[in-house]
């Protein structure tokens, strides 16, 4: 009987080793995130320069060693302003995620696990969120409640709580119908604890996986209500903003634009291989799909 | 004795996995003949269906096919896709397990039926909807005329699976690969679609490879049966024959796990032990590690040698078999 | 009634709350200003008498219930409202920047479909240099912003190349031509990361139905290769395609702000822009109402057709 009792420390094993680094695109993933991330918080340690240090010498002035992503209208190094702008792009990247995360999956773990009334109070709304274009909804919002990165990161929360309420509950459709939390239910555990020790647990996973390819879309939607003046405003710097700069210098200055596009794209890139990895893992049963 | 209609000689299949490659079916040769209803039996897993997907073609390009698989004398194995398409829903037709997934939804049942006939006839659309028609009616599918167009969704199991052999039907096939074409269905359904197979042989002398895990249904329709483990064929002998004789202690074990009266239903995995790992089979014969008979000489590949005409064993318990072991190692021991 | 009817008229049903609450939310933006709404709008220099005619204007110094009854009531006379700032009514505004706002979406999602879609098909269920090369195509569609790739596409082909105008508009009506050229990087811009997904979604569909049995037995029956793939698996994947693309249509319509914004077309999307920089409430309600309305068109088609392309839906649940 040894193979009975083998079988749950095996289990245990297989989650504890870091499933996203299987695959190769989750490793890379990974590794681009890793990098991107320690950059935008040792931001002010390796950025070549100050920010905002003005240069009357080297405006619009090309690449070099010195700067190699060039300097803008005021001389000021693209480099630096882009590893500053990605840092403020980011932080309203994760923000925003990860607060639709948390309104989103209790929303949608109790209207998937309780259903009925619970589930139609809760999922007609957002529903209805749902049938909106995403980026009129954000620009609706702000148009309300005025520009700025604070709001935009609350416009793009407002944006994935649906998404993230959706999938938690098609999660915790799946996992409510398992044995175990039928067994809990049998041996007489309230509600409760069923939601928060049996359910949840199981239940998250497919979430996270989808948060995390979020996480990489709201950089572009912080960017885009940035280019559009909607965002942050001056003189906080996103890569939106600075996308929104460079346009006016776009045939002086190509590179002023290109950089900070090229960070979004990568950034985006690494958040949706992260995520894939993490499916292998987390979301087995592919609700993410 | 009627001439065979199909000849496996020395077959292998192999497919790559991320485990390593697995040898799904090893070095099966095997004779069906003309007109007769052929079972293979075995646990699933054991490398049937693969042999008949290997036999239509229809096997991932991934995997490798060794040796010969002749029908009517062509061989089959490493012939070009188009020529391999043009023998399939023609001379060699297939039915799948599942009747509620092998037709497409989005299609009425009779055009699915007439499609095989003109992926193959020169004819007309109407002639062939007109056959089709026949066909529907041929298999007992009621009031056919008006269910021609249905969707298969507003058919039940057992007609779906009539329309699958209406069409496995449409071009008059030599050879019908069967593969568990009753297991999806309930008992009542089951009988039905059986007696209709074996009344289709009678009136087209097609010839039946009928693919199952189940020994009840071996008994009902098939006149003799191959017994497979784990990528061997282990035993060939006459429905009469294995059933009152089993000389393979798999083939024995199977039917001491027959239901009886007082069990529902046999299942074959009432036998003690494990399949082996075939991305890294074990030497000489598969069942020797769950056989109660397994001796030394056991990893060795017992060949399949004929006790008499109508049953061959592959068992080292078997003189045959060790007769013919011994004519091999003399004539390999010959010629070096 | 059949039963394809009848589906139909529970999904218009649908609609009708959907758009009755986005009525609610679009009435109640102006009201969830902070501070005075009216002050903003007409800025510090408005006399007090001013902003008094304008809230009475707005009913603004009525019962909320009154004011919503007031304003659905307007809103099915084709009453938006009037503009503060030209003094037009909103309705005659939008009448005018709305044909821009569907022309462009509609052609980018032709182009993002016709695209897609084939080398979704093409590059379904096998391995090669055309599968590489549509993976490629979809890793780019989906991490490059579409108004980043907007601008370089103006750096290269107006910039570097003169070949088309990096910005305006010339209208449908005036010059058909003229107007395509005008549209063309526009409608680049905005169906390439479109022209991505879908291709992304058709080709999982494609593969998820050439895995399926019933294509397995089309195989065994001898019915060729290119009828499995363009008769068969296509027909089973429209169902999945369409309710993508439909369901996109969204996504173009949000891209539209920012794209007809950066091209500088005279569409919707940038006159809620520029509607809100100028704090003009009014107008800024009567675009989001009317883009949100035609999306929830566009996905009321789009269920419809979803409907009558899988054979399963709209049956009931008999089988």
């Amino acid at each position: 009987m040894s193979a009975a009792i083998a079988t749950p420390a095996a289990a245990r094993g297989r989650r504890l080793r870091p499933g996203f680094l299987a695959t190769r695109k989750g490793m890379v993933g990974f590794a681009v995130l890793a990098f991107l991330v320690a950059v935008a918080v040792l931001a002010t340690w390796i950025a070549p320069h100050p920010p905002d240090a003005i240069d009357g010498s080297r405006v619009l002035a090309g690449p070099t060693l010195a700067h190699p992503f060039g300097s803008d209208a005021l001389g000021r190094d693209v480099l630096s302003r882009v590893i500053f702008a990605f840092r403020v792009s980011l932080a309203v990247a994760v923000g925003s995620t990860l607060l639709a995360f948390a309104i989103g999956t209790p929303l949608g773990l109790l209207a998937g696990y309780r259903g009925g009334w619970v589930d139609a109070t809760i999922m007609r709304p957002i529903d209805m969120l749902l049938a909106l274009p995403a980026l009129l909804l954000a620009v609706a919002l702000i148009a309300i409640l005025g520009p700025g990165s604070a709001i935009a990161l609350l416009a793009i929360a407002v944006i994935y709580t649906p998404i993230l309420a959706r999938v938690a509950r098609a999660s915790t459709l799946v996992v409510s119908s398992q044995t175990y939390v039928e067994g809990a239910r049998a041996r007489g555990a309230g509600p409760w604890r069923i939601l928060t020790r049996h359910v949840l647990p199981n239940a998250v996973g497919p979430v996270i996986v989808q948060a995390t390819i979020l996480m990489g879309f709201a950089l572009q939607i912080e960017a885009a209500l940035s280019f559009l003046g909607l965002g942050a405003q001056p003189p906080t710097s996103s890569l939106g903003v600075m996308l929104a700069d460079g346009r006016d210098v776009l045939s002086q200055a190509p590179w002023v634009e290109i950089f900070p596009g090229v960070a979004i794209a990568i950034t985006v890139l690494a958040f949706n291989l992260f995520g894939d990895g993490l499916r292998r893992q987390l979301d087995p049963r592919g609700v993410t799909r | 004795m009627t001439a065979p209609i199909l000849c496996l000689e020395g077959v292998g299949v192999g497919f790559p996995t991320s485990q390593g490659r697995v040898s799904a079916v090893t070095d099966v040769s095997l004779d069906v003949r003309e007109g007769e209803i052929f079972g293979l039996v075995g646990e699933s897993g054991c490398g049937k269906t693969t042999l008949a997907m290997a036999t239509m073609g229809l096997l991932p390009s991934t995997s490798d096919v060794s040796g010969a698989i002749r029908f009517q004398g062509q061989d089959l194995v490493g012939l070009d896709r188009e020529a391999l398409r043009r023998l399939r829903g023609d001379r060699i037709s297939m039915i799948f397990q599942d009747p509620m997934t092998s037709l497409d939804p989005a299609f009425a049942i009779g055009d699915q039926v007439a499609e095989t006939i003109l992926a193959h006839r020169d004819i007309g659309r109407r002639e062939a909807k007109a056959r089709a028609l026949d066909l529907l009616v041929d298999v007992g599918i009621p009031d056919a005329g008006r269910r021609y167009g249905d969707p298969p969704h507003r058919l039940s199991g057992g007609m779906r699976q009539r329309v699958v052999i209406a069409t496995a039907l449409a071009n008059e096939p030599a050879l019908i690969l069967a593969d568990e074409p009753t297991t999806a269905l309930d008992v009542t359904i089951q009988a039905q679609v059986l007696s209709l197979l074996a009344s289709l042989r009678e009136r087209h002398r097609t010839t039946i490879v009928l693919i199952t895990h189940d020994l009840g249904v071996i008994a009902q329709v098939c006149d003799r049966v191959g017994v497979m483990y784990a990528g061997q064929l282990v035993e060939v002998a006459s429905v009469g024959e294995l059933f009152a004789r089993p000389r393979h202690p798999y083939t024995q074990a199977l039917l001491e796990a027959l239901p009886t009266v007082h069990h529902e239903r046999g299942d074959l995995r009432v036998i003690a032990g494990r399949v082996p790992d075939l991305t890294d089979p074990p030497p000489g014969c598969r069942f020797a590690t769950r056989c109660p008979h397994a001796m030394e000489v056991c990893a060795t590949t017992p060949p399949l040698a004929d006790e008499d005409p109508a049953h061959a064993v592959a068992c080292w318990l078997s003189e045959a078999t060790q007769r013919a072991a011994g004519h091999v190692g003399i004539a390999s021991g010959g010629t070096s | 009634m059949s039963p394809r009817g009848s589906f139909v008229v529970r999904r218009l049903l649908f609609a009708v709350p959907v758009l009755a609450v986005m009525s609610v939310f679009v009435f109640l933006m102006i009201r969830l200003v902070p501070g005075d709404p009216v002050q903003t709008m007409l800025g510090f220099r408005a006399t007090p008498e001013n902003v008094a005619q304008v809230r009475s204007d707005l009913g603004l110094d009525r019962s909320l219930v009154s004011q919503y009854v007031d304003y659905v009531g307007g809103v099915f006379h084709g009453d938006l409202g009037q503009d503060y700032v030209s003094r037009a009514p909103v309705a005659t505004l939008l009448a005018q920047r709305l044909p821009v706002t569907v022309e462009l979406t509609i052609l980018a999602m032709t182009l993002a479909v016709l695209v897609g879609v084939p080398l979704g098909v093409s590059s379904a269920a096998r391995a090669g240099p055309l599968r590489t090369a549509s993976e490629g195509f979809v890793v780019a569609g989906i991490s490059i912003a579409d108004f980043w790739l907007g601008i370089m596409l103006v750096l290269v082909f107006a910039g570097t190349w003169h070949l088309l105008p990096p910005s305006g508009f010339v209208r449908l009506t005036e010059d058909p031509l003229r107007n395509l050229r005008y549209l063309a990087l526009p409608v680049i811009t905005l169906a390439f990361g479109e022209a991505a997904y879908i291709l992304r979604t058709t080709r999982g569909a494609m593969d998820e139905v050439l895995g399926t049995q019933y294509v397995l037995f089309l195989r065994a029956k001898g019915v060729s290769e290119r009828r499995i793939v363009y008769r068969h698996a296509l027909r089973n994947a429209s169902p999945t395609i369409a309710t993508v693309v439909g369901i996109q249509f969204g996504v173009l319509l949000g891209g539209a702000i920012v794209i007809e914004t950066l091209f500088a077309l005279p569409g919707v999307g940038r006159l809620i822009v520029t509607s809100i920089q100028q704090r003009n409430y009014t107008v800024v309600q009567g675009g989001v109402m009317v883009v949100a309305g035609l999306f929830i068109l566009v996905t009321l088609l789009t269920d419809i057709a979803v409907g009558w392309l899988d054979p399963r839906i709209g049956e009931g649940q008999g089988s």
